[in-house]
């Protein structure tokens, strides 16, 4: 292909908050269509690439809740940078496993993990490199404004496959049914 | 403990340890107990022979039901926005202070407890609560001092002055029905006379249609029960009158009740029915006792019972049956599913109760106006019936107007009335909107007010929510959201997720954290909401929340962030709790506003 007539790519940037890595462990179960995939788009800021910031992009995949500050710093990075911000799984949409938290006090939980130590006193650590816990678990569309959303546990690699296709392609997303049907 | 059996027993006898009649063991038992504790309910659970958790499914679901205590006073302000508009919040907080209270929770010495429920049907003389499901209209600071006093002192109910529980009837404009003379008896003598048939034919000439709102022609009704198979047949009475700003029936029960009991009659003679049930909202128990004693009158006239007026066959009764403050019930098949003490989830709609009804027979369920109004076409004819009104809505219709005017109360016109001559008529002063229908209709601007009250243009169940012009529109937007998330069954996910996202998003709004895309969320979950919910709740829980978003737009607008998105909670309160056990306060344990 004939370098100067190349579409310009279009720029994808992901990125995992409170998730497990599912979701992109599902990303790359497109298998071969991943070589089709690298020529329509690059990977920006992503466990792809290991690119620490994210600038400009056209398309953001965020798996995972919102836990900590971090998280919440990630997330307005994503949303600062890119037209497009996907909420992708459970958790990014709900809250998923992470939230199951939520109906304890997290000043109890903060305690309660971190009392086994020699003396039996609790000791939070306090090194400021540490990200602060949020006192629940939050679904990312509470923080940002987010514009598609990926239902799945995870979502299937098929269903990524198709809304990103969709997306790049002009044509609003669409996940019919057989894509989000799991048993 | 022997003390629970010996109170329970003549409860469970009198309902003839019935398992159908569990909604009405657990109102009487906590009408002893105060809460249905796990010992009443081990103990109830036992005698009649069925699983705790059927008696959990009830108290969770019924709102006035309680499986924690709740004091020897249970106080709960109505919330409707006409409440709120008359005053109740202050009120309620000024019980608050003098109680030394926190809403909702039980007080120290356990005597007393105050909380918000849904409207209680007192627009027209609010603002209104219940205590112990006894209504207390008219409230005023005074008032409130006074309750405070009584409750301090531990006085018992019966010896609370008897003007505080005095609900008005406040009839402003009287036709057809609540303008007629009347004699007890005439009209089921007269449908006797007619003939079961005949009685059939002259209702179809009448064209009357279903005043509970959705105006299904009731001749079909009757006339689709009478051919349906089955071995009995039920006439049920619609007197769940939960819809926000209605009012219309409390006084029917209240001052017109005979009629709506002849009505239930004349429908068990066109249908063959024997037995009839009804269906008494909760907030309207203290209406039990005399229409009870109604009851027994026309049972000694031979106007109920066996061989009514002489007639051969004719033999029905009727039984009163409560409920307990849920306003879904008001939906025909929650309301059926409540009578068989369940807890009231609306039913797949086809079959219709009118072949498949309570405990499966054929079964006529009518709003309590409907049944008034076959009695005068019994008397009068139905081609007589039928003069009034207009060609698709005959008859007279009687309106609840509360809200912002000189004189609320009941008018009955005939149908076809426009909105302009009821504000003219109730002394709406400078009229900016009227709800129509309750939180579940249409929200009307004075551009609107040419309308006219009839099936053709503005259907209506009969209320009508005046706003004054300076009314803050968001405030009633916000009321009718709460209120639907409250009242949803939580039986289909489209309504029992959606309600509260569409609540959560208005009180957002509201505190001007809203951005154009909650307003453009919302309208994408009426869209959601109107066409995947489960009954009309869910269906309809939108609509007055869509009018005043379009008609009212700036009410709105003006509270929006000029911002792309906002969260509904300040993030760096969310990590105060860390903070505090981390023991940190550098910048990285902050998080500012989003740049």
């Amino acid at each position: 292909m004939d370098v100067g007539t190349a579409p310009k790519k279009v720029k994808i940037a992901t990125a995992t908050l409170g998730g497990c890595f599912g979701c992109h462990m599902s990303l790359l179960d497109i298998d071969e269509r991943l070589l089709e995939l690298v020529q329509l788009v690059e990977f920006d800021r992503s466990p792809i690439t290991d690119i620490k910031h994210c600038g400009p992009c056209d398309i953001g995949l965020i798996e995972g809740a919102l836990c900590n500050a971090e998280n919440v710093h990630v997330l307005r990075e994503f949303r600062a940078n890119c037209k497009f911000l996907v909420a992708v799984g459970a958790c990014a949409i709900n809250g998923g496993l992470p939230a199951q938290r939520n109906r304890f006090d997290v000043g109890d939980i903060l305690q309660k993990v971190y009392s086994d130590t020699p003396d039996g006193r609790s000791r939070v650590p306090n090194d400021p490199e540490l990200p602060l816990l949020l006192d629940k678990v939050y679904p990312i569309h509470d923080v940002v404004r987010i514009d598609y959303f990926i239902p799945g546990c995870p979502p299937s690699g098929d269903a990524l496959w198709k809304f990103l296709n969709d997306l790049i392609g002009g044509r609003t997303p669409r996940l019919d049914y057989p894509q989000f049907h799991f048993d | 403990m022997a003390s629970i059996a010996s109170s329970l027993d003549p409860i469970l006898a009198g309902y003839g340890h019935d398992p159908t009649a569990l909604l009405q063991i657990l109102r009487d038992a906590q009408e002893v107990f105060d809460w249905i504790s796990p010992e009443v309910r081990a103990a109830i659970a036992g005698t009649l022979g069925v699983p705790t958790a059927r008696i959990d499914s009830l108290t969770q679901f019924y709102a006035h039901l309680y499986d924690t205590p709740r004091g020897r006073y249970r106080i709960l302000f109505s919330d409707n926005i006409t409440d709120r508009m008359a005053g109740s919040v202050a009120l309620m907080d000024h019980m608050l202070t003098r109680l030394k209270l926190e809403r909702g929770k039980l007080s120290a010495d356990g005597v007393v407890s105050v909380d918000f429920t849904s409207c209680t049907g007192m627009c027209d003389q609010g603002p209104a609560l219940l205590v112990n499901n006894r209504p207390v209209t008219r409230l005023t600071p005074r008032r409130i001092d006074e309750i405070c006093d009584l409750i301090r002192a531990l006085t018992p109910l019966d010896e609370w002055p008897a003007d505080f529980f005095m609900v008005q009837d406040h009839i402003r404009r009287a036709d057809m029905l609540l303008g007629a003379a009347y004699r007890r008896g005439d009209a089921t003598r007269a449908a006797v006379a007619r003939g079961a048939q005949a009685m059939l034919d002259e209702m179809k000439r009448s064209n009357l249609r279903g005043r509970g709102g959705a105006g299904f022609t009731t001749a079909v009704k009757w006339e689709t029960c009478r051919d349906a198979p089955g071995e009995e047949r039920f006439i049920i009475c619609n007197a769940d009158e939960g819809e926000p700003g209605t009012f219309k029936d409390r006084v029917l029960l209240q001052s017109f009740s005979e009629r709506v009991f002849e009505g239930m009659a004349i429908a068990a003679l066109v249908t063959g029915a024997r037995r009839g049930f009804l269906y008494l909202r909760g907030e309207y128990s203290y209406l039990r006792a005399p229409l009870e004693a109604k009851l027994a009158e026309m049972r000694r006239e031979n106007l109920l019972g066996e061989k009514i007026c002489g007639a051969e066959g004719f033999d029905f009764d009727i039984a009163i049956h409560l409920g307990a403050g849920a306003y879904v019930c008001g939906e025909e098949t929650a309301l059926i599913e409540s009578l068989e003490g369940k807890p009231g989830k609306p039913r797949i709609r086809p079959p219709f109760p009118a072949t498949h009804g309570y405990l499966g027979f054929p079964t006529v369920v009518n709003n309590v106006e409907t049944l008034c109004k076959a009695t005068e076409v019994a008397l009068i004819g139905g081609a007589s019936y039928a003069g009034q009104g207009t060609k698709q809505s005959t008859g007279t219709k009687i309106l609840s107007v509360s809200g912002d005017c000189e004189r609320p109360g009941l008018y009955e016109y005939p149908f076809g009335v426009s909105i302009a001559q009821v504000l003219e008529d109730c002394g709406a002063q400078n009229p900016g909107a009227v709800q129509v229908g309750g939180a579940a209709g249409n929200c009307l601007t004075p551009a609107e007010f040419g309308r006219r009250i009839a099936f053709e243009d503005q259907p209506t169940a009969g209320a009508l929510m005046v706003f004054g012009s300076q009314r803050d529109m968001i405030e009633a937007a916000r009321n009718f959201a709460r209120f639907f998330a409250h009242e949803s069954c939580g039986f289909c996910t489209p309504c029992r997720v959606g309600t509260s996202l569409v609540a959560d998003m208005v009180d957002k709004i509201a505190a001007g954290r809203g951005a154009l895309y909650e307003t453009m969320d919302l309208q994408r979950l009426h869209d959601i909401l109107r066409r995947s919910s489960h009954c009309g709740l869910g269906q309809t829980a939108m609509l007055a929340l869509g009018d005043m978003m379009q008609k009212f737009r700036p009410a709105f607008e003006r509270r929006l962030t000029s911002r792309d998105f906002e969260p509904g909670f300040d993030l760096d309160a969310a990590l105060a709790r860390a903070r505090e056990l981390a023991g940190r306060d550098d910048a990285a344990a902050h998080l500012g506003a989003d740049i």
